[in-house]
């Protein structure tokens, strides 16, 4: 597939036609006056790219009229975006890929964003697809790390690989914008100034109901999810806990600490955990303030999912698990003889602090 | 109805190991599969083949081995397989690939009008899901991306209904034929191949077509020329900077007494927040 050293050869050169591309956008995904929080963790980092560029930082609002839409353009500018472009129709209501790749696209035909980013989140998928072969520009999904190259101020775009054990850095070369998709919960949130202001420039879409040929007849609200992406405490397990039954030390310490539950890949292709589980790359990722992974051997598959934890713990019987190279606290042992006498020290201890 | 399925075989990333001391992938005695998001695709189409009467075109671009996984997707009972294989295809990223896709499909319909394309919702070994939606845009046909039911098809108005998972919950959209569909997991179960289809599996000589036959006029928009995105750098992650500090003991006990003090003495925030949600969670 990637053969790095033939790839690399290939020199990174900016066409001076796309040099006319200026600025750092990012689609802001809103749900009825409801932003997506990767939206805001993507002007974070967007910042980042646009001081090092020189250049600001705009968003891009695709929504049915309301006063709504500018309490989030105001948020927009509260994290550090420097404008908003605003298309209101009430044609954008609901999702729907025409109408969002149409809006999106104008803009980007109009007014030359050297770069877009967008949350790797269902609608951010399906739109970043369609908009990057509609403008043939290059898209580098699941971003974990984005940076300007100094030497050709172009992005680079760094992804896991290979499924998930190696990470590669990507350009994109001779086209603009360059598109990134980023998964919630990779950046961190940005810092909220609420004094911060900027511009709105309202645009028209200019299409009509009956030029979009799908329709959304009807909305089944889902049951509510998983909050596993924003818990502060998650115990995980992986395959080293060898049996299902095992899997019930995972659910006795969380429930002593209160937390959430969650494994690795493989556990869900055995069907121990629900995919809504899966934390990883494929998975969810998670900023927890504390992260017990069990039996998880660290594949950078699932490291990429925990990564901005604040602090990892693994139990692991095998001294060189990978997971031994970015864990704060390791133990090296069999994890069904230490997890219960974990549970049973954690209990003592939450027990000693409410008396 | 006439029905495209777009497949990637890949390697069966579950056994994928990284050479502990180059740090280069071990690719040899990687078994390749049917990329398993596909097989989902295959599945409904087999389903709307016994619903309403289908030829199954099964296409993939790939090199020359690609073929096994063409020819098990015979074995669940598709009509047809192509390979679109060529050197021009070498180093292809995904809008390079929606384009090949896309012209092969383009000539596929000339001969016979398609309804439904299907793609995985995305592959296994690039986790994308950039080259379906790729297709529909190229192909100018309408786009339903993590499709978890068809509900009904109308062949006489052309039309198709289906529940599209959001994040909050589900879609239901209606749209008109022909489409492209890229299902959500878990929508069905692949079914087992039967004896005949696997005797015809075996005998069927597969179609193999070029740049050229695929209806590709410009090989520069192919392939590692086509492809806005360039691999600078494949790396293994490297270890965090402050190591690992090991706890360890005589019995289970003592270790886990040890790492409660140390967490709790680096970590003083810790045992402040630990005990307001095990409260919470009691007082529930």
């Amino acid at each position: 597939m990637i053969e790095s050293s033939r790839l690399s050869e290939r020199s990174v050169e900016i066409d001076e036609r796309i040099a006319t591309y200026k600025g750092v956008w990012v689609f802001i995904e809103t749900d009825c006056g409801h932003t997506n929080p990767v939206s805001w963790e993507l002007i974070g980092e967007g910042r980042k790219l646009a001081d090092t560029l020189g250049v600001e930082v705009w968003g891009v609002i695709l929504s049915a009229p309301g006063d709504v839409n500018y309490d989030v353009a105001k948020d927009a500018f509260s994290y550090g975006a420097d404008g908003v472009y605003l298309i209101e129709d009430e044609i954008l209501g609901d999702y729907r890929t025409v109408p969002y790749t149409k809006g999106l696209t104008y803009l980007v035909n109009k007014y030359k964003p050297e770069i877009l980013l967008l949350g790797a989140t269902i609608l951010g998928r399906d739109l970043a697809g369609a908009v990057a072969t509609t403008l043939t520009t290059g898209l580098t999904a699941d971003c974990t790390g984005l940076r300007i190259d100094v030497e050709s101020n172009s992005m680079a775009a760094t992804r896991p690989t290979f499924g998930g054990s190696l990470l590669c850095t990507i350009h994109t070369l001779k086209a603009r914008p360059q598109m990134a998709t980023v998964r919630p919960r990779v950046m961190e949130m940005p810092i909220k100034k609420n004094n911060r202001t900027g511009q709105i420039v309202n645009v028209n879409l200019g299409m009509k109901e009956e030029d979009i040929i799908t329709k959304v007849v009807d909305y089944i609200r889902g049951q509510d999810q998983i909050q596993l992406a924003f818990s502060d405490f998650i115990v995980s397990g992986g395959r080293g806990l060898g049996k299902i039954e095992n899997f019930r030390l995972i659910n006795e310490l969380a429930t002593v600490l209160g937390a959430e539950v969650g494994g690795s890949l493989p556990l869900v292709q055995a069907g121990w955990i629900d995919s809504e589980r899966q934390i990883g790359q494929t998975g969810k990722t998670v900023r927890p303030k504390l992260y017990i992974a069990v039996g998880i051997s660290g594949a950078i598959q699932h490291r990429v999912g925990i990564d901005g934890a604040n602090c990892i713990v693994a139990i692991n019987s095998d001294p060189n698990a990978p997971i031994f190279d970015f864990a704060h606290y390791g133990i090296v042992g069999d994890a069904i003889k230490i997890m219960p006498s974990l549970t049973e020290a954690f209990r003592n201890r939450i027990n000693q602090i409410v008396v | 109805m006439n029905i495209v399925v777009c497949i990637k075989q890949v390697p069966d990333s579950a056994q994928i190991r990284v050479h502990p001391v180059t740090n280069t992938i071990m690719r040899q005695g990687v078994p390749t599969i049917i990329n398993p998001f596909d097989l989902f695709s295959i599945e409904e189409a087999l389903r709307l083949k016994d619903q309403f009467g289908a030829k199954i075109t099964v296409l993939t671009m790939g090199p020359k081995m690609a073929e096994q996984a063409l020819r098990k997707t015979l074995t669940f009972g598709a009509d047809e397989a192509i390979l679109l294989t060529d050197r021009a295809f070498a180093g292809s990223d995904t809008l390079a690939t929606s384009l090949t896709l896309a012209t092969a499909i383009t000539k596929i319909n000339e001969t016979k009008p398609i309804d439904i394309v299907f793609c995985g919702k995305q592959t296994i070994d690039g986790d994308t899901a950039q080259v379906g939606p790729g297709i529909a845009v190229r192909l100018g046909i309408q786009q339903l991306t993590y499709i978890s039911k068809i509900v009904s098809i109308d062949l006489d108005a052309r039309e198709i209904i289906v529940h599209r998972c959001v994040e909050s919950g589900t879609q239901v959209l209606k749209t008109k034929l022909p489409c492209l569909i890229t299902l959500f997991e878990g929508t069905n179960v692949i079914r087992f191949g039967t004896m005949t289809n696997a005797f015809r599996a075996a005998r069927y000589k597969l179609i193999e077509w070029s740049a050229t036959d695929s209806g590709i006029s410009d090989v520069s928009q192919c392939g590692l020329r086509g492809s806005p995105t360039v691999v600078k750098k494949v790396f293994a992650p490297s270890a965090r900077t402050d190591k690992t500090i090991f706890i360890s003991g005589e019995t289970p006990e003592i270790i886990s007494q040890t790492l409660i003090d140390t967490l709790f003495s680096s970590y003083p925030s810790l045992q402040k927040d630990l005990f307001d949600i095990s409260s919470q969670g009691v007082s529930k």
